[in-house]
């Protein structure tokens, strides 16, 4: 169980998530401090570490739209927070595989701030009202890329699987 | 079964006689390319080779392109180290494909593919950035990807794990108006079809009014496929799609073309007519809440700015040059424009585009993303206002999240650059 720490809209790009003018930050371990930085209350409490780790942000259809840009990725997974919505970005979503970032697509979902959410392997229950709403399943593509830790993994077993075959 | 354009490169790719729609396949890159965050691909790749013992390798040097365009010349030291890492690695690997901050072969990366003739019909092109679906102007697959994926296809030369999208086939009739263009149709499409409503698709398109379109045109709606989602816009190869490759990006040889089978499979079929279409602009802050422009007239605007990847061509200066000439910049109104390479540049600079910008009191920038994300120059005030041709207004994109953006066409934001409010070029500039 984990509270909602922030509940967004539909379409919330990842220029809200990660402004561009921050982008010659690039390295995982630099790109936390500017996560959500135009939305100057949440991240001050993200850098004072006010906000425990599985944390969920809740967000409506297309979550993380707009630019290829991983630090919108990497600024989330630097802060352990799960990402909740209806639907993702495709690029978005594909980096948060690569890189780790926990995200659900909850059919419908409905959750406020403060909220306690459950997630299970099928749905996602909201504790505090009771609702319960659908997972869409991973694609089994992506899946074997999470299961292997992530891209960097993934790609890693696969050089030294072609470098054994010759 | 027929296969769609983006299913038969996908099968070719991926050394398979056909793939349908939701099949899983590894194809092989044949260009893959970065831009300023090469940085962090660097980075990415390295890691992989981390603990293996083997010597880090880049599958295909000969296939990696890297265009610096977001930030140059450098905002900051940051950067501008960034950039330094990125000469020394392209030095040591042997990217060729590399271009520096120049004035001859430097420009925003979605025009220096083109324009040099690294993208040929049929290609599988991995870019750093979303608007790689630009590419898909010249009958390309043609997609964005994450730093660390593309890490991943330095090292293996292949895409991991991509499910075949299914296609939209959007098939665009009528002539367009004067002053209406590809610009006004590809925003009236996202509009109709929300910034969601090709999530995971494939846009191709058809019809008389795309067989019309320059390529240039083409790499506009190809661009902006991104924003209502699309893994990729297509436009299948064609007479035109020649002639940009032989006149244009100087390719000699045989061109395969890249059509899609008669019995091919399409998820949708979109009809639009575009002969009665008005200029469109998107309002803030989404791309997709587009309006025809005579809803919004009169709205104040603060700066114009004409460029980017996805307006920033030679028939676009010359749309917007012919508006200007001989008039000016409102008093209170700001006209920034940057073309998109170093060769559009000398070419408007011939024709005297470059001459009438300045001469109505526009500031012409150097080529390059300029102040289409707001890292770099020609951020807004706060409360500020643009009207821009560039292809997104989320709030903040422009640099301040205070700040406003409107989205429209060269026509319609050299005309508002005269009056100070956005205008409808087709009633004419008082
Ligand atoms: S001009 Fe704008 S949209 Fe195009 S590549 Fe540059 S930053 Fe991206």
């Amino acid at each position: 169980m984990a509270s909602v720490v922030l509940k967004l809209g539909d379409d919330i790009s990842t220029d809200v998530i990660y402004p561009g003018r921050y982008m010659a930050t690039v390295l995982p371990t630099e790109t936390p401090q500017f996560a959500f930085a135009d939305h100057a209350e949440f991240n001050a409490k993200l850098k004072a570490k006010q906000i425990p780790a599985g944390s969920i942000i809740v967000g409506g259809k297309n979550f993380g739209c707009g630019s290829s840009r991983e630090q919108a990725v990497s600024t989330l997974k630097g802060h352990d927070l799960i990402i909740v919505a209806e639907s993702f970005a495709r690029i978005f979503l594909q980096n948060s595989i690569n890189l780790g970032l926990r995200t659900v697509a909850a059919t419908g979902i409905e959750a406020a701030e403060g909220d306690e959410l459950e997630i299970g392997g099928e749905e996602v229950i909201n504790a505090t009202t009771g609702k319960r709403f659908r997972i869409e399943p991973l694609p089994k593509a992506r899946q074997a890329i999470v299961d292997a830790g992530g891209l960097i993994a993934y790609t890693r077993k696969r050089l030294l699987e072609r470098m054994r075959a010759g | 079964m027929g296969m769609t354009v983006a299913e038969k490169i996908l099968a070719r790719a991926s050394g398979l006689a056909s793939v349908k729609a939701g099949d899983v396949v590894e194809p092989k890159v044949d260009l893959a390319m970065s831009h300023e965050n090469a940085a962090l691909v660097i980075n990415q790749f390295l890691e992989v080779f981390q603990g293996t013992g083997v010597k880090p390798k880049i599958w295909d040097p000969s296939k990696v392109t890297i265009i610096f365009d977001h930030r140059v010349p450098a905002e900051s030291p940051k950067t501008a180290s960034n950039q330094k890492k990125v000469r020394e690695f392209v030095a040591s690997n042997g990217i060729d494909r590399f271009h520096d901050i120049r004035g001859d072969v430097g420009g925003i990366c979605h025009q220096i593919l083109p324009e040099s003739g690294y993208v040929r019909p049929g290609n599988v092109v991995a870019g750093t950035d979303s608007h790689t679906t630009s590419h898909g102007a010249l009958s390309a697959f043609a997609f964005g990807i994450g730093a660390t994926e593309m890490a991943s296809v330095w090292v293996l030369g292949t895409a991991l794990n991509v499910e075949v999208p299914p296609t939209i086939k959007v098939v665009v009739k009528g002539r367009f108006r004067k002053f209406v263009g590809p610009k006004d149709l590809i925003l009236h499409l996202i509009g109709k079809i929300s910034a969601q409503g090709a999530n995971f698709k494939v846009l191709e398109f058809h019809g008389s009014t795309v067989r019309a379109m320059s390529t240039s045109g083409r790499l506009v709606i190809c661009n902006m496929s991104v924003e209502a989602g699309a893994t990729a816009g297509i436009v299948p190869a064609d007479r035109e799609t020649i002639r940009y490759l032989r006149k244009e990006a100087g390719i000699k040889g045989e061109i395969e073309l890249a059509a899609p089978d008669r019995d091919a499979v399409y998820e949708q079929v979109m009809k639009i007519d575009v002969s009665k279409l008005e200029p469109q602009v998107a309002c803030p802050h989404t791309v997709d809440n587009v309006k025809p422009v005579a809803s919004v007239i009169g709205t104040k605007i603060n700066q114009v700015v004409i460029g980017s990847c996805t307006n920033g061509r030679l028939d676009d200066l010359e749309i917007a040059a012919t508006i200007l000439k001989g008039k000016k910049v409102a008093q209170k109104t700001r006209m920034l424009v940057f073309p998109a390479s170093g060769r559009i540049y000398a070419q408007a600079l011939a024709k005297g585009y470059i001459g009438t910008f300045m001469k109505a009191g526009a500031v012409v920038m150097n080529p390059g993303c300029g102040p289409c994300l707001g890292v770099h120059e020609g951020a807004l005030g706060d409360g500020e206002v643009a009207l821009s041709t560039t292809n997104r207004n989320f709030k903040g994109r422009m640099g301040n999240p205070k700040s406003e953006v409107y989205l429209c066409s060269p026509a319609v934001a050299a005309a508002s650059a005269i009056t100070g409010v956005i205008t409808n070029p087709r009633k004419g500039v008082r």
